[in-house]
């Protein structure tokens, strides 16, 4: 009885369209309300923390209290801190190198497991080992390959008589500085294979039959078939390879936390040191805060200078 | 041949359980009898909550626990106790500090209660009357309780010390039947140890515990200091220099690799024989006990030797334990605080850490850990001869920052490796401490 009248009642009444309506059933502003959620999660999880981060920088927040507004003061004592320096110029030269020889090892190991080998998925799988093992289990591991008392390589090196007292990898600077690029080359070579050797699946093989009937050598079958279709995959894998590696914070935190005297301390080691172990959150945020623009930069020439070709951007290549 | 039957086991068990039972039951009735007499009255239905640094040895947390359940059936005050490693108190005690909730009472670092002291619950009563009760408190105790005021803020508990380790065969052989008291001699002794190949070593890299106590001796021993007593800088001084030259000739006659030393370093090297002396808590002892018999009986403990200015500059970690003003129950808190140094339960308890920990009360002296052993007695004396963190300037925050930021620590090994000279090590540690000191 009660539906019924209900029903009349509409029936007699048409509700006018209001814009709420409209933007209940408009399709794209359903595109939008589906959006929402993932907005939302960025917004609370990425853009505000990286804010907060950039906010606190030019405060003198300490640990567990809030801070002033200070302006530019951190980074102006930032400036003229020689340890600072030191780590730019350290995060520089790791990422540089760790990634230069990652890209070279990886590529090449792509190359080779993109052959007929017998036991391929075997050998595919064990290359992959260095990425699965916890990234602090494979710093402890090091940290015990270069002790300066218990290392095995130079005890073996002792043992075959080709050196007389232990190597010190940890505790002399340049040392020190070349065993922590080791590890991280080490730990970072498989997923640059791995994703370079997927890349090169997707090539088509009768290219390469075309290329031979022509009479293309190897190096030119590299140089003008695989390296240009490659690009875009290798632009990917640079970028993530460069950004992963400049901002690597456990492998030095176990293998030397920064030393011997600063001469490991990444922006991130330093970052963390300043801002968690002596409290001092402002200074801290504006050493990370300092790493930004390394990190759009390593974007942009990526993106800007990989991608030039108009079909990898959707249209012809003409 | 005794016949076992699963009905004797049983029985041995019931009476080793009893035996148990019997001393923890003697507890409470003595707990029950201190509360009834304590000046301190828990409030009606108080409940406490503890966050305190994470033990070392396990023995030490299970007679906590113990301690902690005579409390709570003595006085019907229920305590609930959360656990951090010592680094991580720091910054939850902070944030409960700014928030006003959180656990009732903290156990952690001595710089803790001196990062807030308007927020710390004024314990000058329960100091006083342990103070009275115990022989008094050491000096160092009493300036990381008051800081620069007049009130107590926080109850010292205990410190873990750090102390020369040495090898005794290897030290007589190469001429020195005891470790060396004064400066001087040790360098002679690191030289022939090394020169008849048994080197020592002191940690350079940062290792925030090992590292910063021998260099923070030295640069003291020397006449050299951070900051003065009214917190200026004064690193930038001769016997700064003195200190950096000292431990450069030092580092020349230790193992190499030292500047890559963590905390965990010397430790190894010491129990595989590759070093002769180092600098650590009771740990090494404690290990070789269990593992390498051979090197704890040929192995001693001696405090760190004495420099040109003439009396001992250790430095060593304290634990306080402070309650917050923000705590509904102020009473029960100092009931607690009390309770834990009296002397049925604080005399078991500092047992069971078997010397890693020492305490800041001259009359637990005579507490038997230190005798039953001589090679803990040097430990016995840790809190008395320890200077307080920042040297002469203030115990607080500024202090702990520049420990944990590894500034002087940096200083030596910036020297002490050919990094800088002189001049150049102590104008980066000079410039730092000006910005923590301002």
């Amino acid at each position: 009885m009660a539906l019924a009248f209900d029903q009349a009642a509409a029936r007699v009444t048409p509700r006018d369209v209001t814009a709420w309506d409209r933007l209940k059933t408009n399709r794209h502003w359903l595109g939008a309300w589906f959006m929402l959620p993932a907005a939302v999660f960025l917004v609370l999880f990425l853009a505000y923390p990286l804010g907060l981060g950039i906010w606190l920088s030019f405060t003198d927040a300490r640990l567990g209290r809030e801070g002033i507004f200070v302006g530019l003061e951190n980074y102006d004592f930032l400036r003229d801190d020689p340890v600072f320096w030191l780590s730019v110029f350290n995060t520089l030269l790791y990422t540089s190198v760790a990634s230069a020889l990652k890209f070279a090892i990886g590529l090449y190991l792509a190359l080779l497991l993109n052959e007929h080998l017998p036991f391929k998925a075997i050998i595919r799988a064990v290359v992959l080992i260095p990425f699965i093992v916890p990234t602090v289990l494979s710093a402890i591991a090091f940290w015990w390959l270069f002790d300066p008392q218990f290392s095995i390589i130079s005890w073996s090196l002792k043992k075959i008589g080709l050196i007389s007292n232990n190597i010190d990898f940890l505790g002399n600077v340049w040392n020190a500085r070349w065993s922590v690029i080791f590890a991280n080359i080490w730990r970072g070579v498989p997923f640059v294979a791995i994703t370079l050797l997927a890349g090169l699946q997707t090539v088509s093989p009768s290219l390469y039959e075309a290329a031979t009937i022509d009479g293309a050598s190897p190096w030119q079958r590299f140089r003008y078939i695989t390296y240009p279709l490659l690009t875009p995959i290798i632009a990917v894998v640079m970028t993530f390879s460069v950004l992963f590696t400049f901002t690597d914070f456990q492998l030095i935190w176990v293998m030397t936390r920064g030393g011997p005297v600063n001469a490991t301390h990444l922006m991130a080691t330093f970052s963390y040191q300043r801002a968690i172990m002596s409290g001092y959150l402002g200074e801290g945020a504006a050493i990370s805060t300092a790493m930004i623009p390394f990190l759009l930069a390593t974007i942009m020439v990526s993106w800007f200078g990989l991608q030039r070709r108009k079909w990898q951007q959707g249209s012809d290549n003409d | 041949m005794t016949d076992f039957t699963r009905r004797s086991l049983l029985k041995g068990g019931t009476a080793l359980a009893a035996a148990g039972m019997v001393s923890s039951e003697a507890l409470v009735e003595w707990a029950k009898a201190w509360a009834q007499t304590a000046p301190w009255k828990p409030e009606k239905g108080a409940k406490l909550a503890m966050l305190r640094w994470k033990y070392f040895v396990q023995a030490e947390d299970d007679a906590f626990v113990k301690m902690l359940d005579a409390f709570t059936k003595a006085t019907g005050v229920p305590v609930e106790v959360s656990r951090e490693s010592y680094e991580d108190v720091q910054p939850k005690a902070s944030v409960a500090a700014n928030t006003g909730t959180g656990p009732d009472l903290f156990w952690g670092l001595y710089s803790l209660p001196h990062l807030f002291p308007q927020k710390c619950l004024d314990v000058t009563d329960v100091a006083e009357y342990l103070g009275k009760k115990y022989g008094g408190w050491v000096d160092s105790a009493v300036k990381y309780g008051k800081g620069s005021g007049t009130k107590w803020i926080d109850i010292p508990i205990c410190y873990s010390g750090a102390l020369i380790n040495y090898r005794l065969e290897a030290s007589k052989k190469a001429g020195f039947s005891k470790f060396p008291a004064k400066t001087d001699e040790f360098l002679e002794y690191a030289k022939a140890m090394k020169a008849q190949g048994t080197p020592g070593g002191f940690a350079l890299g940062h290792a925030s515990g090992d590292g910063n106590t021998w260099i923070h001796w030295c640069l003291w021993a020397h006449g050299g200091n951070a900051v003065d007593k009214d917190d200026k800088v004064v690193i930038n001084s001769p016997e700064t220099v003195k200190a950096l030259e000292y431990a450069k000739t030092l580092y020349g006659y230790m193992i190499p690799g030292t500047a890559s030393w963590n905390d965990a370093s010397n430790n190894k090297a010491f129990l595989a024989k590759e070093i002769f002396w180092t600098n650590n808590g009771i740990s090494i002892y404690v290990a070789a006990q269990n593992s390498a018999k051979d090197i704890a009986e040929d192995m001693d403990h001696a405090y760190f030797p004495i420099g040109p200015v003439g009396k001992p500059t250790e430095l060593h970690l304290m634990y306080p334990v402070l309650a917050m003003t923000y705590t509904k129950y102020p009473q029960a808190c100092k009931a607690l605080m009390a309770f834990m140094l009296e002397a049925e339960n604080f005399n078991p308890w500092i047992q069971s850490a078997k010397g890693y920990l020492t305490h800041c009360l001259n009359a637990y002296d005579a507490n038997p850990i230190w005798t039953v052993d001589p090679k803990n007695t040097p430990y016995r004396d840790v809190a008395k001869r320890s200077l307080t963190a920042g040297g002469l300037g203030s115990v607080g925050e500024k202090a702990a920052t520049a420990i944990a930021d590894f500034v002087v620590l940096d200083m030596f090994a910036n020297y002490c490796t050919g990094r800088e000279d002189a001049k150049g090590a102590i104008s980066v540690a000079e410039r730092q401490l000006r910005r923590i000191y301002r």
